[in-house]
């Protein structure tokens, strides 16, 4: 089986030029990144801004392509003009600002819009229209205008305009960073939804920790290089590695951090309350005596 | 400030008018533009206003909400009754200074009127009843034909409907970025034109900018969902004429002869 992303050597420059088109400056924003992500995965990319997280996701729908090195989406070449539509088929995207990837006037004839350009038979639509709604909880709100919604819901009906494209996976652009809490818990409840029942591989690219611990893998970037990679128990473990990088790891993670090197014996990488709750447990048994 | 800008209304309700095809709206717009230059008599005034009121009874919108938008045309009528009134020429009737009141400059600013006051209640019948979506659609598909003279319909078509549906976006944008300059000392009130004009450079600006920001993203999330203009394009609501539609245009005939024979009788 093909892996669904697979990189090898990825390099991307950002090249300005001047008004006669000599080069004036580079900038390496992806600075050789190898990746394997196999379908079905759920994935999380964390980085600080400037890190090339943005930049990796734009390679993973052909957007851009590389400077060095290749992109396999799977299994077919990023560079290969005659499957482009394919790969943009197959790989999705959703980006950060929900006001910004809808085009239509109305919330169906947005989700719409992909199929219509993949060419798709009128019946079809709707059925794929209605399907993809309801995956994610919008189809009570079709025809309304997507001025009226709020951003959690904008970017729910951005998804469903991803997913009426019946892609493999599904890359998400900081789908979250302009979103009040609530809009924030919506929209990581689809991605994990569609993880789980239609076994779509997610990409999520975030900078918000706590979305990032219910990732099978989790990779760490930082000045266009894959700096960690694993878990997100082993890499929220290298607490003093992830400051270094910028990057916040979950309280709770740090607050059993900061336990541990004051005296008490609790494992690394405690990634929520229960198993906070159950380290202390064992450790101090004899401060729930009273519980 | 933008609260009175209604482009593109629309009057939610249903109505036989709302259910026609736009196809049918939009060439029967036209058409009744065109007939209210080929009569020109009282007969055919009287005739072209019985047509229009028995459609706007049909469209189910009150009559008071359609008046309502004429409001903000009124003006530019007046002023083209007053100069058509004033520089006719012909047979003087009353002198004021310089000027005089001809006998062929009231008939004729008296015709203006009427047709402009038709055309324009007629043309915001059309919007009142067609969503801007179905509009853009009917004119992609009308002016389908222009294609094979390598105009761009469908482009055209599709900036029109981002055009609309970027409207209440970058009027709240705009909303945003107005707050914020009278909170750093803006003054956009001001009974100065000069000052007025003035303020309203760092308002442009950044609503500018974020207007192109906008535009990459936009263009960049409709590359990723696979736009590449009309080539291979299915459409979800595509265009359908029924058997309403039909009698609807057999009707518009109908009107479009009565006209022409009014005009051809002498009336």
């Amino acid at each position: 089986m093909n892996l669904m992303v697979k990189a090898r050597g990825l390099i991307h420059d950002y090249v300005s030029r001047d008004e006669d088109g000599n080069i004036e400056g580079k900038i390496r924003a992806i600075d050789g990144v190898d990746l394997d992500i196999r379908p079905g995965q759920f994935i999380a990319v964390l980085g600080h801004n400037g890190s090339g997280k943005s930049t990796l996701a734009k390679h993973l729908n052909a957007l851009l392509n590389p400077t060095e090195g290749t992109v396999l989406i799977d299994g077919k070449d990023t560079t290969d003009e005659s499957e482009l539509w394919n790969i943009r088929q197959e790989a999705g995207m959703i980006f950060q600002n929900p006001d910004n990837q809808i085009i239509g006037q109305i919330v169906e004839e947005d989700v719409g819009f992909g199929p219509e350009n993949i060419g798709v038979p009128t019946k079809e639509i709707w059925e794929r229209v209605e399907e993809s709604l309801r995956a994610v909880g919008m189809y009570k709100y079709r025809s309304k205008s997507p001025n009226r919604l709020s951003g959690g819901q904008k970017q729910r009906v951005s998804i469903a305009g991803v997913i009426a494209m019946h892609p493999k996976c599904i890359i998400m652009d900081e789908p979250t960073a302009m979103l009040d809490p609530s809009g924030r818990k919506e929209v990581i409840r689809a991605a994990r939804a569609l993880n789980d029942v239609e076994k779509i591989t997610i990409i999520l690219i975030t900078h918000y920790m706590e979305e990032a611990i219910y990732a099978d893998r989790v990779f760490v970037m930082d000045h266009g290089r894959i700096a960690l990679s694993g878990t997100p128990r082993e890499v929220f473990s290298n607490v003093e590695k992830m400051q270094e990088l910028h990057l916040d790891v979950p309280y709770v993670t740090l607050l059993a951090h900061q336990l541990g090197r004051s005296g008490l014996k609790l494992p690394e990488g405690i990634l929520n309350k229960e198993e906070l709750k159950e380290a202390l447990q064992s450790a101090v048994p004899s401060a729930f005596i009273g519980e | 400030m933008f609260k009175d800008i209604t482009l593109g209304q629309y009057y939610q309700t249903d109505s036989i008018l709302h259910r026609l095809d736009p196809r049918v709206k939009l060439i029967g717009t036209l058409v009744y533009l065109v007939s209210l230059f080929i009569v020109r008599s009282v007969p055919g005034y009287i005739f072209a206003g019985i047509a229009l009121a028995a459609l706007i009874r049909l469209s189910n919108v009150p009559f008071r909400y359609i008046i309502r938008g004429m409001k903000s045309i009124m003006m530019i009528l007046m002023i083209t009754v007053l100069f058509n009134m004033f520089l006719t020429p012909g047979e003087p009737l009353i002198r004021i200074w310089k000027l005089s009141v001809t006998r062929e400059g009231v008939i004729f600013a008296i015709r203006m009127a009427i047709r402009l006051v038709f055309l324009i209640l007629g043309s915001s019948l059309m919007t009142l009843t067609t969503t801007p979506n179905q509009l853009t659609d009917a004119l992609e598909s009308v002016l389908g034909p222009l294609k094979k003279l390598h105009v761009p319909v469908h482009e055209i078509s599709m900036m029109m409907s981002i055009a609309l549906r970027f409207i209440p976006i970058l009027m709240e944008e705009t909303d945003k970025i107005m707050k914020a300059q009278i909170a750093r000392g803006a003054d956009f009130e001001s009974k100065n034109l000069k000052k007025r004009i003035a303020a309203l450079v760092p308002l442009l600006v950044p609503l500018f900018i974020s207007a192109f920001r906008r535009a990459n993203d936009l263009a960049m999330a409709m590359e990723a969902r696979c736009y590449r203009g009309d080539s291979g394009r299915t459409k979800m609501k595509p265009l359908v004429y029924k058997k309403s539609d039909y009698t609807a245009y057999a009707i518009m005939t109908a009107f479009v002869l009565c006209c022409v024979a009014l005009r051809i009788a002498g009336f």
